[in-house]
């Protein structure tokens, strides 16, 4: 028996096809017959006809056919199924022999070739006696044959071959050896198929043809047999659906069978043959379905059927056998293109072949445990004459006995030991490994990741049982992370047991601690014995001791392993182990706090370190370090043991660096941040907790940041979803899931001791230079130095306040656009404690609107902090809002000489313009002056002089001026004609003498100019007197350069008695002036009426009397008649 | 009946799992841990399905030869795992799916204990006890 005895054979497994031989083919000397052999072998392709060909001798000897048998009566069958007969069939007896020939059909010795030719075929038929097997005739010619019916020499010769060969017509073929070689051969090959598949179906027939002959009693293996040769022959002619119905038929007589201890594995084997031979058909047929139910039906059948219970392992090598035969067949038809899915896939049958292999183990291990001395037997009862089996599935030392009754127990005892023995020596786990492996593969392809990790880790178990130790660790480590970051573990304590026993059998120091660490850790479901255990061990592993072995482990294997940590311990050289956590959970957890988010750089930054110990016993470290980004921080971060010779006196550090398990405790580091660092970030990367001794080993358990590991975070989050309370604990100590981890914390600058204040009267007016009075106050105990100002907009704002704002330190200018927003770092010099400076910045604001002021005073002190002097930089701010108003309005209106509203003017007929000041601050203003600046196009009438000059306004005060200005006619635009500016100089009223006045223009509005044909004005005196003459004069002057026809009349009044014309009609040239002249005499006192002037212009109907009220006076104050004393006075007045 | 059973939190975390004492617990604790792969894919295959439509009662994971695994997840993504011996024919689809739900009721009960902190290992003795009924009728 070989290893592999479970494996099927190799014509079970493969495709049967028709077997062909082809015979008087010289392939080794004759080129020809070496072209027309490769031309059947080479390149057979899937579209080629299923033929296996072979090139034998034409006087093979084929196998001799047994004489038939004519009666089955006393018959009685030694076995199912012959192991040779499938490869009988397959390659040893064929299903047609083809003569080759070489022959022309104008052969000139044509009678001699004919009958050797007759003669070949002759022999060949000779050693076929009995067989139905085929005979084909090939001529080879080198001429091309002519259309059929043509050579009459042909078709003569070639009935004449036939007769002298005693072959029909359909199996003589000619070949001509030209170009289209392949294409000939493929004509051929198909007519030999023909006639392979004849030959079969007239095996099936006769195989059928027993059946009658046989019953149900003496014969029931041979109904077995005959159906499986009948599928078998359906396969070999490729008739795949009669080939499965066959073998589904055969399937069911070989469970009819009767089954005993003693042919329960022929039956089994048979029907693990047959079941393979469905389901591939199934297979290929497309129909997995209808496959996998096939096999489930064969296991449910077949899985009790173990058979002897000494021999029970090769139930469980059978059972491994058929799962990994359907996951190859399921495997091979998906590389064909079946689609499988993840819960029904390759991957299962390969693991449940795995898990039969594993049994096959474990049976193998108890039922085979014979001692030493138990020798092989011998002679070998396994061994054979013919060193094989004659019937597939019986023992070696009975083949052939029928019997249910064991004839010689003692042979069969026998049998069985050298099975038992043999069973020893095979390699189990090397079985497992593979098959699981095979599902690994499976798995992976089919999103199965933790079934996959599942098999590795069963993969690393069976290396470890294999001693293979080191891909044990590699697959077991490579799993461990899965279950670690589900969470799972009770079955990641499981993984690292084993782990931990192939590390300590390979003495691997580095892995040794970290699954031991682990192993102690809160992670781990370990008993506390186990672990206190592996804790002990731990700590003889970093004393440099051996530890002890682990349990269960194999006894040779231990004592290697224990010399290997000899060795380690006599090895000077590395024996720190840096390991870093963050991946696992080891048994000391770590958390670090910074007691704020930010600390002041005057005050020591303090951090607390939580350590917590998970293991049974109280565990010593070494030393315990932070680490920060800025690495200057290490050193002030560090608890070590104190150096032997201070150990005896303090006695309290000793009981520091010990970790009690369960208890949390506190270490608490604090040092003074660098001034450097203000407004920047200290963050911890890493603590570093040392246990050991540099002397013996020493493990540095490093965690990132401010500590965690694997499982933290997931319980950090559980104790912050959680709304229980903690109780109270005496002060020292802390709960665990209390404390949160703070990693970093910011280093902000000295909180300053000084007072800004600002002093000043909002709001500002527009263009002012707006004071703003610093005042600040050092209220330092020590001397402040470099005291530094920043005053101005704060920046940020909408970027045209900054265009339209100026700040300026000096005052008695106007400062203009050169001047910054924002003045920088003006240097002020040092204040003793106390001492107050005062600084005044000027502020002009082009804008009405609000803006933000920012004043920002940064000095710089030194202090002293834990013994230690450093220069602290500080700085305050204050920010202020200011709002920016007009100082006043100005309105301007045009009026007549007579104070009446004017929408437009009249050439050269002088006008007043008033302008109206209305103070609008909150503030007193001064107005300095005031100004008009006429346009070219105005002149003044008379000399234009200010009447605000020093006036100060309060608010809601208004200010008024009036100037008379006349327009000289000019060309007549459209949109009027410039007026000027009026230009107003004014400062607060309360400002500094020192500060600029401000001058404020207003642009005057246009106004639009008018001409009149005609001017008229009256020459009067300023009043009149009762009785007394008053001589009134009318000038007419006509601006056109048309003569005017003027009619004028004066209307009489009650109150006055008048001379001259009182209507007339004349004419004016054009540029001249006619004078009127009358003379009014009042007869009544009091504002009286004048007699009013008509005048009427032919030319220009639109010269009304209305416009010319506009121009003449239409009344006068008449003083009454006085005494003649007071005459004199009168007209002195 | 049940041999095993246990309850899967949303992050793939047992919060409760007991097996049958009379086999190697283990296996089960494997068993159940790879039949989340199946889980995983039913859920994300009907992720796009409304969510009250949803059945939560996921059926057979996957055969062995000897045991059969069945999944349930609730609306909150916690999975109920029960493997059940397959030597058992007489365990139809129905009986699985009230036992589904006797257990999602008791779970219930758990979550609304306010002593409860969900995420935690359930140690409830009313569910230790629900439990217990459904697997001693095989042992």
């Amino acid at each position: 028996m070989s290893p592999t005895q479970w494996d099927f054979p190799v014509e079970l497994c493969c495709r049967p096809m028709a077997f062909v031989t082809l015979t008087g083919l010289d392939v080794v000397y004759n080129a020809v017959h070496r072209t027309v052999w490769d031309a059947f072998c080479a390149n057979r392709r899937a579209d080629r006809v299923p033929i296996s060909f072979k090139v034998l001798p034409g006087d093979h000897e084929y196998p001799k056919c047994r004489p038939k048998r004519t009666s089955y009566e006393w018959y009685i069958p030694k076995g199912i199924l012959k192991t040779g007969w499938m490869n009988k069939h397959l390659n040893l007896v064929p299903a047609l022999v083809v003569v080759f020939y070489e022959l022309d059909w104008d052969e000139p010795q044509w009678k001699e070739k004919q009958s050797e030719c007759a003669t070949r075929v002759e022999i060949v038929r000779q050693s076929l006696q009995g067989r139905n097997t085929k005979v084909a005739v090939v001529l080879i010619q080198k001429k091309t044959p002519l259309p059929p019916g043509e050579d009459v020499i042909a078709s003569e010769r070639a009935a004449a071959l036939c007769n002298a060969c005693e072959l029909s017509g359909k199996s003589l073929f000619v070949l001509p050896h030209t170009d289209h070689l392949v294409g000939y051969i493929i004509r051929l090959e198909n007519a030999f198929y023909e006639h392979a598949q004849t030959y079969y179906y007239t095996e099936i027939r006769r195989v059928k043809s027993h059946k009658e002959f046989l019953n149900k009693t003496t014969h029931q293996l041979l109904f077995v047999r005959h159906q499986f040769k009948i599928a078998f022959f359906n396969e070999l002619k490729q008739d795949t659906q009669n080939a499965l119905k066959n073998y589904r038929t055969a399937y069911n007589l070989v469970h009819e069978l009767r089954a005993h201890e003693t042919n329960i594995l022929e039956i089994k084997t048979m029907a693990g043959f047959i079941n393979y031979k469905i389901c591939r058909l199934c297979f290929q047929h497309n129909t997995p379905l209808d496959a996998i139910a096939q096999f489930r039906k064969h296991i449910d059948l077949c899985k009790k059927k173990i058979g002897s219970a000494e021999l029970s392992f090769e139930h469980a090598a059978w059972m491994a056998k058929q799962f990994q035969a359907f996951g190859d067949l399921f495997d091979e038809a998906i590389k064909l293109g079946l689609t499988a899915i993840q819960t029904q896939n390759p991957g299962f049958y390969y693991q449940q072949a795995a898990h039969y292999a594993q049994e096959r183990k474990q049976l193998a291990k108890t039922l085979c445990e014979h001692e030493a001395s138990v020798a092989y037997p011998s002679p070998d009862p396994l061994e054979t004459q013919t060193g094989a089996l004659d019937f597939y599935g019986q023992r070696s030392w009975r083949q052939g006995v029928l019997s249910f009754d064991l004839s010689d127990p003692e042979k069969e005892k026998v049998g069985i030991l050298a099975i038992q023995l043999r069973e020893r020596n095979v390699v189990h786990s090397e079985i497992i490994i593979t098959l699981l492996s095979n599902a690994v593969a499976q798995f992976k392809k089919y999103k199965c990741p933790r079934m996959k990790s599942h098999l590795m880790v069963q993969m690393g178990e069976e290396y470890y049982y294999a001693k293979d130790y080191t891909k044990a660790l590699k697959l077991l480590d490579y799993v461990m992370c899965d279950y670690r970051s589900e969470g799972w573990w009770t079955l990641l304590t499981s993984i690292l047991t084993t782990a931990l026993k192939c590390a300590y059998l390979m003495a691997q120091l580095k892995d040794y601690i970290t699954y031991s660490l682990e192993l102690l850790g809160r992670a781990s479901t370990l008993k506390d014995d186990q672990k206190s255990r592996i804790e002990k061990n731990l700590i003889n592993v970093l004393m440099n001791e051996s530890p002890d072995p682990e349990p269960d482990c194999d006894a040779l294997a231990v004592k290697t392993a224990q010399k290997l940590w000899a060795d380690r311990i006599s090895l000077a050289g590395s024996n720190v182990f840096t390991i870093g956590v963050q991946d696992f959970v080891p048994f000391v957890q770590c958390k670090a706090k910074f007691h704020a988010p930010s600390f002041h750089v005057d005050v020591p930054v303090q951090l607390d370190v939580y350590l917590r110990a998970d293991c049974p016993h109280p565990v010593r470290f070494s030393r315990l370090c932070v680490g920060f980004n800025n690495q200057e921080y290490n050193q002030l971060c560090v608890i070590q043991e104190a150096s032997r010779a201070s150990e005896v006196l303090e006695n309290t550090t000793q009981g520091r660096m010990c970790l009690v398990p369960g208890k949390t405790r506190k270490f608490l580091f604090k040092f003074v941040a660098k001034t450097e660092d203000v407004g920047k970030k200290i963050e911890i990367t890493s603590v570093d907790l040392v246990l050991g001794h540099e002397t013996g080993r020493c493990v540095v358990l490093s965690w990132q940041g401010g500590g965690g590991d694997a499982a933290s975070s997931q319980e950090a989050l559980q104790a912050a979803r959680s709304f229980r309370r903690w109780p109270r604990l005496p002060d020292s100590e802390v709960h665990w899931d209390s404390v949160v981890v703070q990693a970093s914390t910011m280093i902000i600058s000295r909180v300053p001791n000084v007072s800004v204040q600002l002093r000043h009267d909002p709001p500002a007016l527009t263009n002012e230079m707006y004071c703003l009075a610093v005042t600040v106050r050092s209220q330092e105990k020590s001397r402040i130095r470099d005291v530094k100002l920043t005053a101005g907009l704060k920046p940020g704002q909408d970027a045209n306040l900054t265009q339209k704002t100026q700040v300026t330190l000096r005052g008695t200018e106007l400062c203009d656009e050169s001047c910054p927003a924002l003045l920088t770092d003006i240097p002020v010099g040092d204040l003793q404690p106390g001492e107050q400076l005062e600084k005044t910045l000027y502020v002009r604001c082009g804008t009405v609107g609000s803006r933000m002021f920012l004043v920002y005073v940064s000095y710089l002190i030194n202090t002293t902090i834990e013994d230690k002097e450093i220069v602290c930089k500080c700085h305050k701010d204050e920010t202020v809002t200011i709002e920016t108003v007009f100082p006043f309005d100005v309105a301007v209106k045009f009026v007549s000489t007579k104070f009446e509203h004017l929408e437009r003017v009249y050439a050269d007929i002088p006008f007043l313009l008033m302008t109206d000041l209305l103070s609008a601050s909150p503030w007193a203003l001064t107005i300095a002056s005031s100004e008009l600046q006429l346009a070219p196009s105005m002149t003044s009438v008379d000399q234009p002089e200010s009447q605000l000059d020093r006036v100060v306004l309060q608010t809601g005060e208004s200010a008024s001026e009036c100037f008379c200005l006349r327009c000289p006619a000019t060309g007549t635009g459209d949109g009027g004609v410039a007026t000027g500016h009026y230009v107003v100089s004014w400062k607060r009223a309360s400002a500094a003498p020192d500060i600029p006045v401000v001058s404020t223009v207003v642009t005057l509005p246009h106004v639009i100019v008018e001409s009149i044909p005609l001017h008229v004005n009256a020459d009067l005196p300023p009043f009149g007197r009762v009785r007394e003459s008053l001589p009134v004069r009318y000038h007419l002057q006509n601006t056109t350069d048309l003569v005017q026809d003027v009619e004028i009349s004066v209307e009489p009044s009650d109150a006055f008695m008048f001379s001259g014309l009182k209507q007339i009609r004349l004419r004016i040239l054009p540029g001249t002036a006619q004078e009127m002249l009358y003379n009014f005499y009042p007869l009544m006192a009091g504002c009286q009426q004048l007699p009013s002037l008509h005048i009427s212009l032919l030319r220009f109907p639109g010269f009304t009397h209305q416009l010319l009220r506009r121009f003449i006076p239409t009344s006068i104050f008449v003083k009454p008649q006085g005494r003649l004393v007071d005459d004199a006075s009168i007209a002195a007045a | 009946m049940a041999v095993c059973v246990a309850v899967i939190a949303k992050e793939n975390y047992p919060l409760y799992i007991r097996s049958v004492p009379t086999e190697n617990e283990l296996k089960f604790h494997y068993m159940v841990h790879t039949s989340l792969d199946v889980v995983d894919e039913k859920i994300s295959a009907m992720g796009k399905a409304l969510v009250d439509q949803r059945e939560l009662y996921l059926g057979l994971l996957y055969p062995t030869e000897d045991y059969k695994v069945y999944g349930y997840v609730t609306n909150s993504k916690v999975k109920f795992v029960m493997v059940v011996d397959s030597s058992n024919p007489a365990l139809r689809d129905n009986e699985i799916r009230s036992m589904f739900r006797k257990l999602h009721n008791s779970y219930t009960d758990v979550m609304c204990n306010p002593f409860y902190n969900p995420g935690d290992r359930i140690q409830s003795r009313a569910f230790d006890s629900m439990v217990t009924s459904m697997m001693i009728q095989v042992c």
